[in-house]
């Protein structure tokens, strides 16, 4: 099958003239790594070689008639134009068909759609433009996001083919353990996104206001990529899933590790310009950059630009109230720790990318809950 | 009134006091004319699908390599969301009706249509609306960029130029209800004495059960549009669960217009298939009734799915399995469509002329279209294909070599008779080679790309996809250039064509299939001002 491929797609790229810059491609679905991910491969099988078996019969037809019964050939048209008999044929076997797909298909649908009996849940929030996870019952919860590099490349225009999984990275995956039924409850911030991974067999919307439920369980540990699927505006080419599945013992050390340290308190002590300028840039890339952009430009119309911007090479209290506050337009930002707002502060004040060069440094020790009232 | 000014025509072979059209260019203003609406209906299509086909061409040029190279990913939402709807608003449904309006009076014996003046404003709204949504390009915060579901809340989340996307889909909305409306008048009431409802060419069967269509499903698009409008700004929340909203109300009512809708578009291409494939295989027409009712039922059947394109937003099982079933149920009355087709062409006398090879292209590419419908139907695998370029891949099959194609052979087909100037067949051929081939190597990778994990809709794409995609792209852009030769075929053909003086019937024995053939060519500028006692009918 493999090799079947590899030479189908040489063929085509040969006779276009061009080079594969990938070896790595599919041309089929992936059969996935769940007992429903393999249901679902097979009915698709199934339904392909169906479709595959009318289309030989009826074109097949076709262009047998096409090449015998052509004028130049000196065919003389007969004129009939019913026939009973045929027409009843045709119409039941299709109907015979699509009653025995119904059959295998119902039952997949069924076995997708029973979350019950699961051994954990995981509540997934879709948000512009990043994944919320939060394994419910054990304190664990974090964000996932792009990763910096593909960030930074999708951003600055430099060659992406040299990006491992450009575009299908995140800064922290979604860790799960092999074996276990896991129930996911899906719900979005702001507009619908859609969780999809491939391996998995399934995608689910994520709707504001709403929960809705689907369930997997991975059988091999391994790492599996995916992406939202339902456009959530500008940046939805940029919302990657990654899970890793893993065996329980790993998974128990991972939530360990990981829940210290979440609950870790944050390092406050005094940093130097340079580490605050590198985590700054960390965080603007992570919070800031979808709207305010690469260069700091916004988007004309409809996101500010910090270059230049008053707010920003103004006062630091009111701009520290400013991001912990949020507006109307801007989500509030008081998830930041305060030596992550204190980078990040450093950083659209003194970024030369960014075109500002306000020349100070701010600690985090400066950060004080201060709330501005006018907006 | 354009009678009122009017000179007596010359060229008229009627007898009786004909009027020839106002002169200059307020002819095409004022006229109420059949065959000049239609005629504006067409070019304004053409123009349409070469502004929609910009866009593709942007897209595919920012989709030819990984990485982001031309434009910002918020335009580019724009231009996917703004192609789809000048595609679907701005050249396919008008070129139907353009269609519709030149042909349907002249297959049912009748003067014009039953309600001329209608037929002028529908067409004058209908350029309001695609001038005002094209204008929202050019406003602060760009055109809409949430797809052309319009999707809520996202597409609240638009700039200046929300309100201004609704008030164009109004005036497309009442646009297409009149020239519905018309057409379903003009059917029912203006068919010479002779021509029963079961003589009717197909092509006026497929539209008058479109008419009903449109009729059922453009005040549905409107009202949810009107809701997105007073949730945005008159604080209602039909779609925010804030205030006891829900956004998937909007996805029901959308798709319960949507899923028509791409019927509407594909209704009358159907009819057209029926009209030219019998004329080129010198055989009547297959399964005649058995072609009506299986239009019959694939409109009562589309009204009926309309959940199969949200099986993943969290149906009740019950709704995800009665959504599945209904939607196999459509592929038995396209199979046997397609199967009338086939047993058409079977024992004939064909020909190859231009007009019959895009015919024969729509039936092959549009079974295949047909074909990813049914697995997409199936619910479970749907979780899956949905959202990806796998279905891109399915209604661009459904739409370009289907609808696309369709009218290029109508176009072919029936320029003849209307310029009465022969087109260029060796061009015509060449193009419709050009098209089919790029056609294929523009779509046909897109199902590789969608069943490999690409979603739709997005600006750039992982490394794993590149391959893919630059060969799509090249389709894409052959497919462009390639239209630009039926651009020229046009403008040659109106213009003396061949110059070679083409019959009253055209083709071979067509005044054995159609009204139509049997008018002198070019068509006088009023045709059955009596109406015409023999039928040609080649089914009974
Ligand atoms: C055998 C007949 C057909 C079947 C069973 C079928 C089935 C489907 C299904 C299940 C979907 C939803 C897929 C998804 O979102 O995951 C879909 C989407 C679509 N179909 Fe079809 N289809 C058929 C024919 C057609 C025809 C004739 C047209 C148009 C002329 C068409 C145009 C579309 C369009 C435009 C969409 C996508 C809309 C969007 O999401 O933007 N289909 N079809
Ligand atoms: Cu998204
Ligand atoms: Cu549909």
């Amino acid at each position: 099958m493999k090799k079947i491929k590899q030479l189908f797609a040489g063929v085509t790229f040969a006779s276009l003239g061009l080079q594969s810059a990938q070896a790595d491609y599919t041309l089929n679905l992936m059969q996935g790594v769940t007992t429903v991910s393999h249901d679902i491969f097979d009915l698709h099988m199934l339904i392909l070689w169906v479709c595959v078996f009318i289309g030989i019969a009826v074109f097949g037809t076709m262009f047998y008639s096409m090449y015998h019964h052509r004028k130049s050939k000196g065919h003389k048209a007969a004129n009939f134009h019913e026939n009973t008999t045929v027409e009843i044929i045709w119409t039941i076997i299709p109907t015979l068909i699509l009653v025995a797909m119904a059959i295998p298909a119902t039952k997949t649908m069924l076995e997708l759609d029973n979350v019950q009996n699961s051994d954990m849940s995981i509540k997934v929030t879709g948000k512009q433009w990043y994944w919320d996870y939060e394994y419910l019952g054990t304190g664990v919860h974090f964000e996932s996001h792009l990763d910096a590099v593909s960030e930074k490349v999708h951003r600055d225009g430099s060659d992406p083919t040299r990006v491992p999984h450009y575009l299908l990275n995140v800064d922290n995956p979604l860790v799960v353990p092999v074996g276990k039924k896991i129930r996911f409850v899906f719900t979005a911030a702001d507009v619908i996104h859609s969780w999809w991974v491939p391996d998995l067999g399934w995608k689910k919307d994520a709707n504001p206001g709403f929960i809705n439920e689907a369930w997997t369980q991975v059988d091999k540990p391994g790492t599996y990529r995916g992406q939202c699927t339902e456009l959530c505006g500008r940046d939805h080419g940029f919302m990657p899933i990654v899970v890793i599945a893993m065996e329980q013992a790993d998974y128990d050390k991972w939530l360990q590790t990981t829940l210290a340290k979440q609950n870790e308190k944050p390092d406050l002590s005094d940093q130097n310009r340079q580490q605050l300028m590198t985590n700054g840039e960390a965080v603007y890339l992570k919070n800031c950059v979808a709207c305010h952009q690469i260069d700091g430009k916004g988007i004309n119309g409809t996101y500010p630009a910090l270059s230049g911007s008053a707010k920003v090479t103004g006062g630091i209290d009111p701009l520290i109230g400013f991001l912990q506050a949020g507006t109307s337009r801007m989500p509030a930002f008081a998830k930041l720790k305060d030596n992550e707002l204190a980078a990040v502060i450093t950083y659209i004040r003194n970024a030369p990318e960014l075109g500002n060069k306000v020349g100070d440094e701010i600690q985090p020790k400066a950060i004080t809950p201060v709330y501005d009232d006018d907006e | 009134m354009s009678a009122v000014t009017a000179e007596h025509a010359h060229d008229d072979h009627h007898d009786d006091h004909a009027h020839g059209p106002e002169k200059g260019w307020l002819r095409w203003i004022v006229t109420t004319n059949h065959k000049d609406i239609g005629t504006m209906y067409l070019l304004f299509a053409l123009a349409m699908f070469f502004v929609g086909g910009a866009m593709a061409m942007i897209i595919r040029a920012e989709l030819f390599e990984p990485g982001l190279q031309f434009v910002d990913p918020q335009f580019f939402n724009s231009m996917t969301t703004m192609h789809a709807l000048v595609m679907v608003f701005g050249a396919v449904m008008p070129a139907f009706v353009g269609l519709a309006n030149w042909m349907i009076p002249m297959m049912i014996g009748a003067p014009d249509m039953a309600l001329p003046r209608m037929n002028n404003m529908s067409f004058w709204m209908l350029v309001a609306g695609i001038l005002l949504i094209a204008s929202t390009l050019f406003m602060e915060g760009g055109a809409p960029a949430g797809g052309w579901t319009l999707y809520p809340p996202l597409v609240l989340q638009t700039g200046k130029a929300l309100p201004f996307a609704i008030f164009a889909v109004h005036l497309l909305g009442v646009s297409s209800i009149m020239g519905a409306i018309n057409i379903i008048a003009t059917i029912l009431n203006m068919r010479a004495p002779a021509m029963t409802l079961m003589k009717m060419p197909l092509f006026v069967w497929t539209w008058l059960i479109t008419g009903f269509l449109l009729i059922a499903i453009m005040p549905v698009f409107a009202g949810s549009v009107t809701m997105l409008l007073t949730d945005k700004f008159f604080h209602t929340s039909f779609f925010d669960a804030a205030g006891g909203g829900d956004p998937v109300l909007y996805q029901h009512i959308f798709w319960f217009f949507g899923h028509p809708e791409v019927y509407v578009m594909i209704l009358p291409t159907f009819g057209v298939a029926s009209t030219i494939i019998p004329v080129f295989a010198r055989k009547p027409l297959f399964g005649y009734s058995s072609m009506v009712y299986a239009t019959a039922a694939i409109a009562f059947l589309s009204f009926i799915v309309w959940a199969h394109h949200m099986f993943t937003v969290g149906l009740p099982i019950a709704g995800e399995l009665y959504f599945m079933y209904a939607t196999m149920l459509i592929a038995i009355p396209t199979g046997v469509k397609v199967f009338n087709w086939t047993a058409t062409m079977w024992k004939g006398s064909m020909t190859f002329e231009t007009p019959m090879l895009f015919s024969i292209a729509f039936v092959v590419l549009f079974t295949l279209g047909g074909f990813t419908g049914l697995m997409m139907s199936i619910a479970p695998v749907d979780f899956q294909y949905h959202d990806t370029y796998f279905i891109v891949a399915h209604f661009h099959y459904t739409l370009v070599p289907a609808s696309v194609f369709i009218l290029m052979a109508a176009g072919y087909y029936w320029m003849p008779k209307w310029t009465g100037h022969m087109y260029n067949e060796k061009i015509g051929q060449l193009h419709f080679w050009l098209s089919a081939i790029s056609v294929n190597i523009l779509f046909f990778p897109q199902h590789f790309l969608g069943l490999a994990g690409m979603p739709r809709r997005i600006p750039d794409y992982a490394i794993q996809f590149a391959d893919w995609n630059m060969i799509s792209s090249i389709g894409g852009f052959i497919f462009g250039a390639s239209q630009l030769l039926f651009l020229w075929i046009v403008i040659d053909t109106i213009k003396g064509g061949t110059g070679e003086k083409v019959s009253d019937e055209v083709w071979e024995d067509a005044h054995k299939h159609g009204l139509e053939w049997t008018l002198p060519s070019p068509v006088p500028y009023h045709t059955f001002s009596t109406p015409p006692t023999v039928i040609p009918c080649d089914h009974d």
